[in-house]
């Protein structure tokens, strides 16, 4: 079966798109999917040290459409998990040197060799967003409970939308339930109303996200990350399992410790 | 949470909730590619327009923006100078 094709996007930057992209690859992977993840942000790459990749970078996306390589040549494997590769974006070039041809192009030769292929799309709605949409079969939209992020999210919801590419499906990442009973964030049902889209994923606020970057090791990877259980369970609905979402408040005492004791179990 | 806020009177609602209202006005608006400017315009012209023909009270004039489930629209509230004050007569 030829793969689906899903691009990451926000319009805001810094919201975790390469974040998510780096981690539902992973866990996609992890399952056994056989998975290409693409950064598409050329000039500004990330996705190779999110993944802890950027030393294993011969040939980059620009280089393979440009035919300096061949396709295959510029996949680089994870040090991790046999069938996950990263197509990295070129560093020294800028958006304009890819077209949404070739991006497409690009993407129709890898479908016939794996289950997934998932695009890290840059901030904005330039060029670089709608060479990252063009190819796309599914999108998702990563958004932060905050006003300029929603704002931006909705925007992009729009485009998408006149694109035929939708409906796209919303993660909401970097929530605070704390902050959220406290009544100083945007309830999950808020933005979902708001920018009335279906909900992919609810990811709580992890320092182990930042600890995780710093090692180059997606936290989906780590057993005991709030986020990196949310992101797995993204991956799994991706899948087209029917996981329900976890309630977003602080868990009490009881709830805890039953919690701990079940994941003792597993 | 909402006994103290009780307590302390009509405290200001929290953020969360401003946020919540703020960005359903800054949607509607971006939705309809219409600025607020936009609507100031469109007041002073649907006034000039609907003066010609009818005595409206034009400091009463309200156009807004108003948002459905899945339609925006303009919606003008035009209060008549005629009526009560002609019946009188």
């Amino acid at each position: 079966m030829p793969a689906r094709v899903i691009t990451i996007t926000s319009g805001k930057g810094g919201v975790g798109k390469t974040t998510a992209a780096a981690n539902l690859s992973v866990a996609l992977a992890s399952d056994g999917q056989r998975v290409v993840t693409i950064d598409a942000d050329i000039g500004l790459r990330n996705l190779d040290v999110m993944m802890g990749l950027e030393n294993r970078i011969v040939y980059d996306l620009v280089d393979a459409v440009e035919g300096r390589c061949r396709l295959r040549q510029a996949l680089v494997r994870d040090k991790r998990l046999p069938e996950l590769f990263l197509l990295p974006a070129s560093q020294t070039r800028d958006k304009t040197a890819v077209s949404q041809e070739a991006m497409v192009a690009l993407c129709d030769e890898l479908r016939q060799s794996f289950d997934f292929l998932v695009i890290d799309s840059p901030a904005g709605i330039e060029q670089g967003f709608r060479n990252a949409v063009a190819p796309a079969d599914e999108v998702l939209i990563v958004t932060n409970p905050e006003v300029a992020a929603v704002r931006d999210a909705d925007r992009v919801i729009g485009l998408v939308e006149a694109e035929e590419k939708g409906p796209a499906r919303l993660i909401v990442n970097r929530v605070k339930p704390e902050m959220i009973r406290r009544g100083d964030m945007l309830e999950i049902t808020d933005v979902i109303d708001l920018l009335a889209v279906e909900l992919i994923g609810i990811v709580p606020e992890d320092e182990g996200v930042l600890a995780a970057a710093n090692m180059g090791r997606p936290v989906v990877l780590s057993d005991n990350s709030p986020a990196g259980l949310a992101f797995r369970n993204i991956a799994r609905r991706i899948m087209g399992e029917d996981i329900p979402f976890a309630p977003m408040r602080e868990p009490g005492f009881v709830e805890r410790l039953l919690r701990l004791v079940r994941s003792e179990g597993e | 949470m909402s006994f103290l806020r009780r307590i302390r009177g009509r405290a200001a609602p929290p953020s969360g909730q401003v946020a919540r209202e703020r960005l359903r006005l800054v949607l509607s608006y971006d939705r309809a590619q219409i600025s607020p400017g936009l609507l100031e315009t469109l007041k002073d012209e649907v006034i000039t327009a609907i003066s010609r023909h009818v005595d409206i009270d034009p400091d009463g004039v309200q156009v807004t923006l108003s948002e459905g489930p899945r339609e925006n629209r303009l919606v003008a509230h035009i209060p008549l100078r005629t009526g009560r004050g002609d019946r009188k007569r």
